[in-house]
């Protein structure tokens, strides 16, 4: 048991020292939600203002960028997964007398915290946005973020465990990426979609993810409690537990077809 | 004592035979080569040997551990260097070393005082805190092998150490690991190509086509080459062949662009040859016989260098990009 924490901490802590290390993309990283928020907020916020929306968009769609964020990273990170595959070192992994349990917990927990402290970055913005922030809402903020990467992360993982080059995996996850951030109710509320959308948005782990993010980080704000209240799907404790189950999906599958080698 | 026991091992991919029932034992302490050209079966047999994908049938020990029962204890045993590179490049040699020692269960002290040790072996040590992808493939290489060592294993194996490396570069391995044979009385289980290092093992096995077709000392398999090797090189191969006929050697073969004899007393036999008849001549050369020849004349072919795989490539290509 001592050997499995160990082992896991091993995997998890090079996943660390490889995102310390590589500074340019930490930066580079965090442009793209910005990047996201100040176009598409300012752009819709115009037309939106005019309809009785009831709250800022870009207030409404500042904790969807933040989870669009975590879940892009959570993913970049499974990536590694197929680089050491392709250059050799998932090899070493491999063959060492370590449990496979311990090698996908590591990795996925490297995931987990590089997409959380990058994503706590993107915090900086809530004064600019007019959001106010609490300790208590940073704590909440960062369990549902590491709870949404392990979701995240495990569907990488499990992805890289069947693909044997980068460049399927990353064609797959082209495909899955965007789809997946529209259909997450980052953009507009998913109370009042078509059914077939409904449906599609509901198998997307990222939507529990935005929904649980929303309710916490705006939550605070009285003049648009009603409102939240209103767009949300579940309270967070059950998202929670949704992103829990994802992730129990996700990961078996992965350990498995770990364990057959090759 | 045998470090390596095995009984009938076969490997199919799909149905797809790569290693056809092979058996042989490894003597604690020697340095043991596995010879044969690409896709003979060598990094097969070395990847059940280390456990790394399971065997179709047949058994082995290694260090007494059953490799498909005791995975573990084998993979604890054993120190492996791969065919291509597996070290992390964005680490630092130090720190892949230290991965190496927490994954394999050393206590901090003893990697303390090895790391020091298994890197001055291989003269790393003023490097040991550069980033790995600034080493040059030869350091890399070496480095690996220091990896290896850092668990202390009782056999090492090897999956062609020298590949892609320069001669000056092979050399300094091989001298690091026969150091490594005396120093440790550590055994060696590797695998090449090239035929030349072959005699630099203890005992050789020639595999090809997935079956051990040859296992002895390089002495006792060069002896079966009849005596020296004297390939000339001409266009008029077949009176050049009738000529020779008279003299009995033990073989004529057809090699590129002339013919090669195996002939008792090579140095008297040319003169005389030379001196009856009259040949249009490339070149002449006379040698005592080497492993690859020993090869030529148990499979009646050449091991022919082979060009990078696609996936070699794409791999350089995404290393030069810097991922």
């Amino acid at each position: 048991m001592i050997h499995f924490l160990k082992s896991v901490r091993t995997i998890w802590m090079r996943e660390i020292i490889r995102f310390w290390r590589d500074k340019p993309r930490i930066i580079s990283t965090a442009f793209q939600p910005i990047m996201f928020l100040v176009v598409f907020g300012f752009g819709f916020r115009q037309i939106l203002a005019k309809s009785n929306f009831g709250i800022d968009f870009i207030q409404f769609v500042y904790p969807g960028i933040i989870a669009m964020n975590v879940m892009g990273i959570a993913f970049f990170s499974s990536i590694s997964t197929v680089w050491d595959r392709e250059f050799g070192f998932l090899k070493e992994i491999l063959v060492a007398p370590v449990s496979r349990v311990s090698i996908v917990v590591g990795k996925i927990a490297g995931a987990a915290t590089v997409a959380t402290l990058q994503a706590l970055i993107l915090l900086i913005l809530a004064p600019f946005l007019g959001v106010p922030l609490s300790v208590a809402v940073v704590v909440n903020l960062i369990i549902f973020m590491v709870l949404l990467s392990f979701a995240i992360a495990g569907l990488g993982l499990l992805i890289a465990s069947l693909m044997t080059t980068t460049e399927s995996f990353s064609v797959v996850m082209q495909v899955l990426f965007f789809p997946m951030f529209f259909l997450s109710g980052a953009f507009f509320p998913l109370t009042q979609v078509p059914y077939w959308m409904e449906i599609l948005s509901k198998i997307d782990p990222l939507t529990y993810g935005v929904d649980a993010f929303r309710q916490i980080i705006l939550g605070q704000e009285a003049q648009v409690v009603e409102t939240i209240k209103n767009i949300s799907l579940n309270t967070p404790l059950i998202d929670g537990l949704i992103l829990v189950a994802f992730f129990i999906i996700f990961i078996i599958p992965a350990t498995l077809n770990f364990n057959k080698g090759e | 004592m045998n470090s390596i026991e095995v009984k009938e091992l076969k490997k199919e991919y799909d149905g797809v035979p790569a290693v056809k029932g092979i058996s042989f034992d490894v003597k604690q302490g020697e340095i043991f080569g596995f010879l044969g050209p690409n896709g003979a079966g060598k990094s097969t047999t070395i990847k059940m040997l280390s456990t790394l994908i399971s065997p179709s049938s047949g058994s082995a020990l290694v260090n007494e551990f059953d490799i498909i029962l005791n995975k573990d204890d084998v993979r604890k045993s054993i120190g492996l260097v791969f065919q291509d590179p597996s070290l992390d490049d964005r680490l630092s040699a130090y720190e892949n070393l230290r991965f190496h020692a927490e994954l394999y269960g050393v206590e901090r002290d003893d990697f303390i005082e090895r790391v020091e040790e298994v890197m001055t072996l291989v003269e790393l040590w003023d490097r040991r805190n550069d980033i790995v992808r600034g080493y040059s493939g030869g350091m890399k290489r070496r480095l690996e092998i220091a990896r290896g060592l850092l668990h202390y294993p009782k056999v090492l194996f090897l999956d062609e150490p020298t590949i892609g490396l320069d001669p000056q570069t092979r050399s300094h391995i091989w001298s690091y690991l026969i150091k490594l044979q005396k120093n440790f009385g550590m055994t060696i289980f590797m695998t090449t190509h090239y035929m030349n290092e072959a005699e630099y093992c203890d005992r050789i096995a020639i595999i090809d086509g997935g079956l051990i077709v040859a296992l002895d000392t390089p002495e006792n398999l060069k002896s079966k080459v009849g005596g020296d090797v004297v390939t000339i090189k001409t266009k008029e191969i077949n009176k050049i062949k009738e000529e020779v006929s008279v003299f009995s050697p033990n073989s004529v073969k057809d090699v590129d662009g002339g013919i090669q004899i195996e002939i008792k007393d090579g140095k008297t036999f040319l003169p005389k040859l030379f001196a009856q008849n009259k040949f249009l001549i490339d070149s002449v050369e006379l040698r005592q016989p080497t492993i690859d020849d020993v090869f030529l004349k148990i499979t009646g072919k050449q091991i022919r260098e082979e060009g990078a795989s696609a996936a070699d490539i794409m791999r350089r290509q995404f290393k030069a990009r810097g991922r």
